[in-house]
């Protein structure tokens, strides 16, 4: 998981820095055109490295954040093997975290500076870690619709220009299919379950399929830097293509299970060979955005305790390794 | 986090009998720490039999200025290359 078009909350790219030179912007758009990769070392305009650190960090602390709603299930899971998959799970978005880190670093800036804007709330995240995980039923509805969402953001970028951010999302989609795949087979265990387990699973998909849909982020009238980030080749599809394909594919998986999508206005239209959806609540989205979700603050707080109660490990191994490092190498 | 531990790249031995690659980088306090987070990082699905790894800063690299000078140069030996010569089909074992 979990980008989600997070390339419309931050600010307008700058313009051309000075010292910039219309010939070095013109042979690296050439580059991008030509679908060369541009990789850390290769002079690039400073907007298309800010937009970068931009989307790359806020995918990053995605990751990271999205481990709390499903860690906070893995003491309860209904059996072992449930267990064993969910902490496999989550320790795959932790990594995830880890790759999208490093990836941002190689445009120049540091691990510490990103988890300062994390901690102190002035970096975004994907909006769907602001909602809470109810039920065990909400493990499956995650797994199924928001890795589902996350993996059609997801595979566009793995052509994006820019290397580092390719190559790091190449293998974030070779482990996320499984992640699709056991939410899936929760749900699919529910559905076929007792009356109540159907109730449960029904409930998850109630909860989770709006904002599902909106991971993919703001309409495209409302999406002001999509343009840009076409040309640079960071962004493939607009976020209501992405959208309308996610539906596409989803519809007919409820089905499958026997669940109703909690949109009434839902319709398959022949015309266009699509299902159509209703009206979504943008207000709900900036809402959760701007810090008023059900669980951002309790997310933020988790993110600052972990950071705050691991401080004396880190302090322990640094000093460790500068006492190390100054002790005479002994003869062999 | 006030300070960055250093950073390392990390190179992976897929099967015994193949190369190590680069497969990405970490933050470490020091070279043990380096292989134990790379082995959870980079590892947890049997992608290696062997780990190195490396301080990033201990890597020097050729300029992306230099690649024209570097190896362009190559470009017009293509005589380095067996498809270069032609042999005739009745020819066998060349």
């Amino acid at each position: 998981m979990y980008t989600q078009a997070l390339d419309t909350h931050g600010k307008e790219p700058l313009p051309a820095a000075t010292g910039e030179s219309g010939a070095q912007a013109q042979r690296f758009q050439a580059r991008v055109d030509a679908e060369d990769k541009i990789e850390p070392k290769d002079w690039m305009p400073d907007a298309y490295r800010q937009t970068l650190i931009r989307q790359i960090s806020q995918h990053a602390h995605s990751e990271i954040v999205g481990m709390l709603p499903e860690g906070n299930w893995i003491t309860r899971a209904p059996s072992l093997r449930r267990k064993a998959v969910l902490i496999a799970k989550v320790q795959d978005e932790g990594g995830h975290g880890m790759y999208l880190y490093s990836a941002a670093e190689t445009l120049g800036i540091s691990r510490a500076q990103m988890f300062e804007q994390l901690l102190s709330g002035t970096a975004k995240y994907s909006s769907i870690f602001n909602y809470p995980t109810l039920t065990w039923a909400d493990l499956g509805a995650i797994g199924w619709l928001v890795d589902g969402a996350a993996i059609m953001n997801q595979i566009p970028i793995c052509r994006c220009s820019y290397g580092p951010y390719a190559r790091a999302m190449v293998r974030i989609c070779k482990e996320e299919s499984f992640h699709q795949r056991q939410g899936f087979e929760i749900m699919l265990t529910l559905a076929q379950g007792s009356g109540a387990q159907r109730a449960m699973a029904q409930d998850a998909l109630n909860r989770w399929w709006w904002p599902s849909i909106m991971m993919f982020g703001p309409s495209d009238a409302d999406s002001k830097h999509t343009a840009q980030s076409m040309r640079w080749k960071i962004k493939r599809f607009s976020n209501d293509e992405l959208r309308q394909k996610f539906v596409d594919i989803t519809v007919p998986q409820a089905q499958f299970l026997g669940l109703a999508i909690p949109d009434r206005e839902l319709r398959w239209d022949p015309g266009t060979q699509h299902y159509l959806i209703g009206p979504i609540d943008w207000n709900e989205f900036h809402a959760v955005l701007k810090g008023n979700g059900p669980c951002n603050r309790e997310r933020l707080e988790a993110r600052r305790a972990a950071d705050e109660a691991g401080r004396w490990v880190r302090e322990a191994a640094a000093a460790h390794a500068r006492k190390q490092s100054t002790r005479t190498p002994q003869a062999p | 986090m006030s300070e960055d531990w250093p950073l390392y790249e990390v190179f992976i031995r897929s099967r015994s009998g193949l190369e190590h690659k680069h497969v990405g980088s970490l933050h470490a306090a020091d070279a043990r720490m380096a292989i134990e987070h790379a082995r959870d990082v980079y590892t947890r699905r049997q992608e290696g039999v062997s780990i190195w790894v490396m301080r990033s800063a201990d890597i020097i690299a050729s300029d992306p200025e230099e690649a024209d000078s570097l190896f362009e140069p190559a470009r017009d030996k293509v005589y380095r290359h067996p498809t270069f010569y032609a042999i005739p089909e009745e020819v066998k074992n060349l």
